[in-house]
């Protein structure tokens, strides 16, 4: 299981701007280990953001993103009560997702 | 005797297994372009994207940092004055992987994006801009790199 997300909110004048910091080794499948194998790749291919379960935002990532992703956007149309979901997946069929409610 | 039958039955299963594991990742393949991360160059990847020649655009703003000390981490952000945008594509050029993420915006969103990317070295970061009419135009800034993210 991995950690949780971070996600911080700003709302200001009916929009939030989200702010993510996941948890993920992110490699790149490019490096070197200690035993000069190439390491495999293991990255968050997929990312989503609903806004009240109303998809928003959808992303593909590959292994440039960097180790411990952030992520920042800015979601339209919002009050205070909405629930804001966050999901990635990767490419070993972990997934993770966390919640937040816009105060 | 036995022994055999055992092994041939043994041997069917991994297939099986095997089969379907095959089957599953096409079936990931399809959602995940993954073909477009394999692309090598940024005309491959247009190609792999389906984008119509992309037109550099002044209305399209990068921020990234001139100089970054640390290529494993750097903040990359685009926006755009351009009207409905759907899709962004974030690419570092001279990556072994140029392709570093595709975000497909819904008309909820502001048009502004920030991540994080790797970059193996001195690169320009494009960030291609993909409207509702399927017209695609670019920004890009060069990111001086002194040591690289994707090292051996």
């Amino acid at each position: 299981m991995s950690d949780p997300m971070r996600i911080r909110l700003q709302s200001q004048a009916g929009v939030t701007t989200v702010k993510v910091l996941m948890s993920h080794e992110m490699e790149s499948g490019q490096r070197k280990g200690d035993d000069g194998k190439i390491v495999p790749l293991w990255n968050i291919q997929d990312v989503s953001a609903t806004l009240n379960g109303k998809v928003v935002m959808t992303a593909e990532w590959g292994g440039g993103i960097s180790k411990n992703p952030f992520l920042q956007f800015a979601v339209k149309g919002t009050k205070p009560g909405d629930k804001i979901s966050l999901t990635w997946r990767d490419n070993r069929g972990d997934s993770r997702t966390d919640e937040v409610i816009v105060s | 005797m036995n022994n055999s039958r055992r092994n041939v039955l043994k041997k069917s299963t991994a297939m099986a297994a095997l089969l379907l594991q095959t089957l599953t990742q096409c079936e990931r393949v399809y959602a995940y372009q993954q073909n477009a991360f394999d692309a090598k160059t940024i005309a491959d990847l247009n190609k792999s994207l389906g984008l119509n020649l992309p037109l550099e655009s002044s209305q399209i703003t990068i921020n990234t940092p001139e100089i970054a000390e640390n290529g494993a981490v750097v903040q990359v952000a685009a926006t755009t004055t351009l009207a409905n945008i759907r899709r962004w594509i974030f690419v570092v050029e001279k990556n072994p992987v140029p392709l570093v993420a595709i975000f497909n915006l819904s008309e909820d969103l502001l048009p502004s994006i920030t991540a994080r990317a790797k970059f193996a070295q001195t690169s320009d970061f494009i960030a291609f801009a993909q409207l509702a009419d399927g017209r695609v135009f670019y920004g890009k800034r060069e990111v001086k790199v002194t040591l690289g993210g994707c090292g051996g």
